[in-house]
């Protein structure tokens, strides 16, 4: 009994401090990431969240470059990159894609310029590692209420708008009839997502932030048939995945000879792969349901 | 052109369209067009493709400012209507996968425009269920609505337009990706909700014969303008060769209306 417990938590798993700031950090982007993501699924804007994590990218490379705090340039200039896709058209169908592209683009472009001027400027090694693929075992213990304030935002603004956006996202003609002003719900659904996936782009990087965003939802949208049961499961299939996520990457320092940790995201993206195939089978399907 | 006056009744119309006219990006859409509904009536809103239908409709829901002409629903007109109009647009986003039943989409038909989440209420499940049964729709009441067919849908968008109790319900092309038989089906529900709870109904269509067993009146569209009056009076080789500008026939056969231009048919009717 005591040998399995061993084996499945590798010693001093609940004792460090990295692990608690890691599993709150983690369990706090997890819920907001669901939450957000399953919008982002039912709106059709998988592409442009994953726009969004490469402008907080650039957004987090600058901050390191100004010598910034990282949280603050993640959602700053997400909630940046938001509002000029909306002024691009991202609420038109072919004007999204568009958007969505060019923000995308450039976005990029501003990540490489800063994430060069930092490495060759600065002492600070692995930036470019931390600021596109994550570094949620470094985060500094002072973040979390950071996190779990903005992220409160993030989620009360999408409790705000909750029916008229679900209004909005089946048909922006009859939301409109209905004395709903769309552009605005929209806008401010935009705006949680930025804050959504910068947030995730602190804990699992820039770049793999979109598998926290959509995964879990779309997991939750296989398996469900109301809306609000789908933001319920997203966000335990979420925190799921990244808590383990972050036991596994800790347990493989012991794995092997060679004393090297695995990083967390890899095994978070994983995990959400997996948990989307495994929503595919039917016999989960039923247990589910 | 038959603009009829509003002699029908003493009371006011549910819906007065006066001297309506657009122009988007330097194109005539709609010119002077005018006509009214009074409760309980049903209304077909006939012309062939790009006549206008759908511009028509979304000035009257107020989503397109007209160039000249006002609307008038219920007696009010301009940026003071708030009066609650039914409305069934032509393309609606529901994925297969989309998390949200039939009757889910039925109760943002009541409360879709308030803000913050939804609080349980037994008289809005109340509300909701009285609606599908209304539209024949309990039976995939539970399913999802993505799953369900083209008629299926359409019964449960016809439900959450009506769950707010609209005294006017707009339809946008609700016909046009039915079988006969679905389109026969919701053409008698629309005609029954009409007399039984009195609510003027205007439904949009390209093809007219599957309405014409229920139409009370036709608004006919044709190169932005329109004919109004009753089926008979409208539907003449007459009226719409001035309506068109040039020659059209009208001819019925076996009950059924077509209406030629030269060797063309001008609207479909031939299927």
């Amino acid at each position: 009994m005591h040998a399995a417990y061993s084996a499945i938590f590798e010693p001093g798993f609940f004792a460090s401090p990295q692990v608690h700031v890691a599993a709150a950090i983690g369990g706090l982007v997890a819920i907001v990431s669901a939450i957000t993501g399953v919008f982002t699924v039912m709106r059709g804007q998988s592409f442009g969240g994953h726009a969004l994590g490469d402008v907080s990218a650039a957004g987090g490379a600058g901050a390191l470059l100004a010598g910034l705090s990282p949280v603050a340039g993640f959602v700053g200039l997400g909630i940046a990159g938001a509002g000029v896709m909306d002024l691009i058209g991202v609420r038109r169908l072919r004007g999204r894609d568009l958007a969505t592209g060019i923000v995308l683009g450039t976005a990029i472009g501003l990540s490489a310029l800063f994430l060069r001027l930092t490495t060759t400027s600065g002492a600070t090694t692995g930036a470019t590692q931390h600021v596109l693929f994550g570094s949620i075992f470094t985060v500094p213990a002072g973040t979390v209420p950071v996190v779990g304030a903005l992220g409160a935002v993030a989620v009360a603004a999408i409790a705000v708008v909750y029916r008229p956006l679900l209004l909005a996202t089946v048909s922006p003609d009859v939301a409109a009839a209905r004395g709903i002003p769309v552009r605005l719900v929209g806008l401010a659904y935009m705006a949680a997502l930025a804050v959504s996936v910068g947030l995730s782009s602190l804990a699992i990087g820039a770049i793999l932030s979109t598998a926290l965003l959509i995964g879990p939802a779309a997991v939750a949208l296989r398996l469900t048939r109301r809306t609000g049961h789908a933001v319920g499961l997203a966000c335990l299939v979420g925190v799921a995945v990244t808590w383990l996520g972050i036991l596994l990457a800790y347990d493989s320092f012991y794995w092997g000879t060679s004393r090297q940790a695995l990083p967390v995201s890899f095994f978070i993206v994983a995990l959400v792969f997996a948990s989307y195939l495994a929503s595919g089978v039917p016999a989960v399907r039923r247990m589910v349901r | 052109m038959t603009t009829d006056e509003l002699t029908m009744s003493a009371t006011a119309p549910i819906l007065d369209v006066d001297q309506v006219s657009v122009a988007l990006a330097g194109r005539q859409i709609l010119d002077q067009v005018s006509f009214s509904v009074a409760a309980g009536e049903f209304t077909g809103l006939i012309g062939p493709n790009g006549a206008g239908k759908t511009t028509l409709l979304r000035v009257i829901l107020g989503l397109q400012r007209p160039g000249s002409g006002r609307v008038t629903v219920l007696g009010r007109h301009g940026s003071l209507r708030r009066q609650p109009v039914g409305y069934v647009p032509q393309k609606v986003l529901l994925d297969p996968d989309m998390p949200m039943r039939a009757r889910d989409l039925v109760a943002l038909g009541a409360d879709g425009d308030r803000y913050g989440l939804r609080l349980p209420s037994r008289q809005r499940n109340e509300a909701v269920r009285e609606m599908l049964h209304a539209v024949d729709a309990d039976r995939f009441a539970d399913a999802r609505v993505g799953t369900l067919s083209g008629g299926e849908q359409q019964r449960v968008l016809i439900a959450q337009a009506l769950i707010s109790r609209p005294r006017l319900l707009l339809l946008d092309e609700p016909l046009a990706n039915l079988d006969l038989r679905a389109s026969q089906e919701i053409v008698s529900l629309l005609a029954r909700i009409a007399s039984e709870q009195q609510i003027a109904v205007l439904l949009s269509a390209h093809e007219m014969n599957p309405l014409l067993p229920v139409l009370d009146r036709v608004v006919y569209l044709a190169a932005g303008r329109a004919a109004s009056g009753p089926v008979d009076d409208v539907i003449t080789t007459e009226t719409l060769t001035a309506l068109y500008g040039h020659p059209v026939e009208v001819l019925r056969v076996h009950g059924r209306v077509l209406v030629v231009a030269g060797d063309q048919p001008a609207t479909t009717g031939t299927d």
